[in-house]
């Protein structure tokens, strides 16, 4: 008998007094909101990205390249290789591709990413590894990741977002800087992955 | 199996120490005041967090009520992902997997991601006598790692230290801590990220665990702060994750529900820094080896405890130990085992067996007070199976004086004649004690008096009193 | 309407006055109160230390004694859960355990009868004392009595009531805890006395006098000045009674 075979026969085993049939049988009471606030959604983001001490800046679309320069002057920058060239424009940046390796990725100072989408009810911003967002190690080992969000890529509240997200794409989502509570409660900012998060978001 | 740690005491001789302990006292007391405000905070936003417990307990009893099915699908998932998924029945055998993994690869060290699962298999010691070093980068285990100790709580391993202790193990444990190292938290997490950062940009296998995975679709999550969950899941070659049989969704959209439920209840934020969820292998992004080992572990034998089971639910947030004033006082360490507090009450002798002395005296550490299970996001009611595992505590393991007093409590409760001349008889010694109360106790009695006062029986009963003043009968 | 008291085993034994106080009071009241003397114990003690065999028989006497009555009253929350979420399951599938069922419907903890079925809160007590009431931990998560012992002791004329401080964090009495897990019971109770301190309080109440065995008896023990009275004995005082 596998391992396999032992396991789900003592799963069966234990579960003798479950009437046979399929689990939709059993109806979740899905009763929860879809959404906790209408209203100016991408402002509740700018707002809630902020409490967790993460930058905040609203551009609009035309000064959204000033800004990234603002941001990343004087820095040596990776940009996943699909980045709109307006964006790079004026920076030392360097696309990943051939792909940096890990020391190289530690000598970088900034990244610079789009995002899947943003989700306004807990600040937190999605990266899929799809358009300008690159793979997972290109926003986690520079100390500083500059974010360019989109005003139409905010949604309400998690289950939106799930929904709209790819379960197959590798997913990170960032809810501010790495932070740690392990030394007496007392929240320090920047362990591992980037200290500073600056998200430029597009209205 | 290693649930409980080897050699340690039953609950109360353990917490007795724990009690006197000042500082364990004042940081534990701290900590979990501050995080149980927090979640009352966020979970006071949302005025759906009924709905959004029930809809959790409901997913999660429906994956449970039909285990096999749903990890046979999850096996299949995440092998067409490309992940290759073994089966462990116990401890051993999970072990045995990572470091099989780990030597195919030549690699003599792994660096791990907190994982309770892990530790409950003791991976580390195994790896060890293996020949292959277990680096912890979470920066608690870490500490707890180097101080050669266990960790206190789910959540925050090493609340029972305090700045200056951290400090002085990162000197005394860490080879390449700078030399001025203060005791600012700041300072010391620096310190740990600039140690843990060598370690991550060089290793090439992790282990970890998972917070879920998801058998629609083959998708492993992992909810954490640090950002040394997604240095382990994304730099090194090969990935594997231990994950406990009880932790699988059934589908994608079911993580709407927990990843609301979980942060809100654990760190009390509105979402943790950072979560990552993959699907098997992503070519170019992250291991190109990912191994999935689905561990059971005592898990089918909770499992089959048909009152019992409800604690499989358990998304592991410790809510629970931040509301328990027993936990608050005793601290992680007197429960003995890698699950403290309320859960670790249920689980661990659920897991494990009632034989043990430690796990016998488990379901009796708590008032049943019930604040656990206000607490628990998918509600798990602590307290009705604190009382099951109490009926069956007591068969498990004979408790002579104990149970003779109760055998000759029940007699004499169970007739109105022989408890009528017991009160009178109790009535009569109360009259030895003039001033009302009884300041000394013998025997068990001694448990009461050595801080409290106890009441003198009183001279007539209630129902003489009645059958004095009303005559006989209503 | 027939009512019962059921006085509780731990008050028949050591706190009479807890009983001769629902008396007086629902005499006060209109209400006749009739005292079945078959009456014994919950099984609270038996039920909640693992030995439900042994709880059983005590149950089903509770059933038999207390079913010609259209109300039971109990000056206990615990017993009163007990009773009526327990006692169901203690019999559950054995021989006519509808009838345990349908007695458990008809028992009241003393506040819930007053409060909702003789639609009462002030019942005319006089009790001129600085007060701070606990929620037994029964009271607020078993039966969900809510506030309706503060009602009640706010409608008490001379009464000065002060909120206790972290009021819902259990004493430590537990039961059989407060013996087996003595340290950490007496933990807890250091903690809620030093909550009681800071009132300013002379005297503790609660529903429960199991609770206030284990509080009262570290506030003598540490001669702290302040007593505890359980809530139905305020509520029976009166001018002419002497309110102590």
């Amino acid at each position: 008998m596998t391992a396999r075979d032992e396991i789900l026969g003592r799963v069966r085993a234990a579960l003798a007094d479950v009437p046979g049939g399929s689990p939709d049988d059993e109806p979740v009471p899905r009763d929860y909101r879809r959404t906790h606030h209408d209203g100016d959604l991408v402002a509740l983001f700018a707002e809630r990205v902020a409490d967790y001490r993460a930058v905040v800046r609203s551009v609009s679309a035309d000064g959204l390249a000033a800004a990234i320069a603002d941001e990343l002057a004087g820095q040596r920058v990776v940009v996943p290789v699909d980045v709109p060239q307006t964006w790079t424009d004026g920076l030392d940046a360097r696309r990943d591709e051939p792909p940096l390796s890990v020391e190289e990725l530690d000598a970088v100072d900034a990244v610079l990413t789009g995002c899947a989408l943003g989700i306004a009810e807990t600040g937190t911003i999605v990266l899929d590894a799809g358009t300008a967002q690159g793979r997972r190690a290109l926003t986690l080992v520079p100390d500083r990741h500059v974010c360019v969000v989109r005003a139409d890529q905010v949604v309400a509240d998690v289950p939106g977002a799930v929904a709209a997200l790819d379960p197959v794409r590798p997913l990170t989502w960032i809810s501010g800087p790495s932070a740690t509570s392990d030394i007496e409660l007392q929240r320090v900012e920047g362990v591992h992955g980037p200290r500073t998060l600056i998200v430029l978001l597009v209205t | 199996m290693t649930a409980t740690y080897l050699g340690m005491p039953a609950f109360p001789v353990a917490a007795r120490a724990a009690v006197a302990d000042t500082q364990l006292r004042r940081n534990l007391g701290h900590a979990t005041a501050t995080i149980r405000a927090k979640r009352a905070a966020v979970v006071g936003e949302l005025d759906d967090w009924e709905e959004l417990r029930l809809a959790g307990a409901a997913i999660k009893d429906r994956t449970l009520r039909h285990l096999d099915h749903y990890l046979e699908q999850l096996e299949t998932s995440l092998t067409a992902r490309g992940a290759t998924v073994h089966w462990a029945v116990d401890a051993a055998a999970a072990n045995a997997v990572v470091a099989e993994v780990a030597k195919a690869h030549g690699a003599s060290e792994v660096v791990k991601i907190k994982s309770m699962a892990t530790q409950e298999i003791g991976l580390n010691e195994a790896l060890e006598a293996e020949g292959i070093a277990a680096y912890e980068t979470d920066l608690a285990e870490l500490i707890v790692q180097l101080g050669e100790d266990k960790p206190s709580h789910i959540l925050v391993p090493a609340i029972h230290r305090n700045r200056a202790e951290i400090r002085e193990i990162f000197l005394r444990a860490m080879p390449d801590a700078p030399q001025g190292l203060t005791d600012r938290p700041a300072d010391l997490a620096a310190a740990a990220r600039a140690h843990l950062r060598r370690r991550f940009l060089s290793a090439r296998v992790a282990v970890s665990g998972a917070n879920f995975a998801v058998a629609e679709t083959g998708t492993l999550t992992i909810v954490e702060s640090e950002g040394n969950g997604r240095m382990c899941l994304t730099l090194p070659e090969v990935l594997v994750c231990v994950v406990g049989i009880e932790k699988v969704l059934p589908t994608w959209q079911d993580l709407e529900v927990f990843l609301q439920l979980l942060p809100r209840s654990s760190t009390g934020e509105r979402m943790n820094p950072y979560t990552s969820t993959w699907s098997g292998v992503t070519p170019g992004d992250g291991p190109r080896e990912v191994h999935v080992i689905l561990l059971d572990n005592g898990r089918t034998r909770a499992l089959a405890d048909t009152v019992g089971r409800q604690a499989l639910r358990c998304i592991r947030c410790s809510a629970c130990l931040n509301v328990c004033p027993v936990y608050e006082r005793a601290g992680g360490h007197a429960y003995g085992s890698v699950y403290p507090g309320p859960i670790g009450a249920i689980l661990t002798p659920l897991l494990g067996g009632l034989t043990g002395e430690l796990e016998n005296s488990l379901p009796y550490a708590s008032t049943l007070c019930g604040a656990c299970f206000e607490a628990c996001p998918v509600r798990i009611d602590i307290p009705e199976v604190l009382l099951h595992l109490r009926s069956k505590a007591v068969t498990a393991k004979r408790h002579p004086a104990q149970d003779a007093a109760m055998r000759t409590a029940a007699v004499v409760m169970r007739s109105p004649r022989l408890w009528s001349r017991a009160l009178r008889l109790a009535g009569v010694t109360g009259r030895l004690f003039r001033r009302g109360r009884i300041r000394r106790l013998p025997g068990p009695g001694a448990a009461w008096t050595d801080a409290r006062d106890a009441p003198v029986p009183a001279r007539e009963s209630f129902r003489d009193w009645w059958t004095r003043t009303r005559g006989s009968g209503s | 309407m027939r009512v019962a008291l059921f006085v509780t085993c731990l008050n028949d034994a050591l706190y009479p006055g807890t009983g001769k106080a629902v008396v007086t009071l629902l005499e006060r009241l209109g209400v006749e109160v009739e005292f079945p003397l078959d009456q014994t114990c919950c099984g609270q003690m038996h039920f909640n230390t693992g030995y439900r065999a042994a709880c059983e028989p005590l149950v089903r006497g509770f059933a038999e004694t207390f079913a010609p009555y259209d109300a039971v009253v109990v000056p206990s929350a615990s017993c009163a859960g007990m009773a009526r979420h327990f006692h169901p399951q203690v019999v559950a599938g054995g021989n006519a355990s509808w009838r345990v069922s349908d007695v458990a419907t008809r028992v009241y903890e003393l506040s819930e009868f007053l409060v909702d079925v003789l639609e009462v809160t002030d019942v005319g007590a006089y009790y001129p004392h600085r007060v701070t009431y606990h929620p037994t931990c029964h009271s607020l998560r078993v039966l969900g009595v809510g506030d309706r012992p503060l009602r009640l002791l706010r409608a008490v004329r001379g009464l000065d009531l002060v909120e206790l401080p972290e009021a819902e964090q259990c004493c430590g009495f537990g039961g059989t805890f407060a013996v087996k897990n003595a340290d950490v019971s007496v933990a807890m109770g250091a903690d809620k006395i030093a909550y009681v301190h800071e009132t300013g309080a002379e005297v503790l109440t609660a529903a429960d006098n199991s609770c206030l065995m284990h509080l009262g008896g570290m506030l003598s023990r540490l001669r702290t000045g302040v007593r505890t009275v359980h809530l139905a004995e305020i509520l029976a005082a009166t001018e002419e009674a002497g309110a102590a």
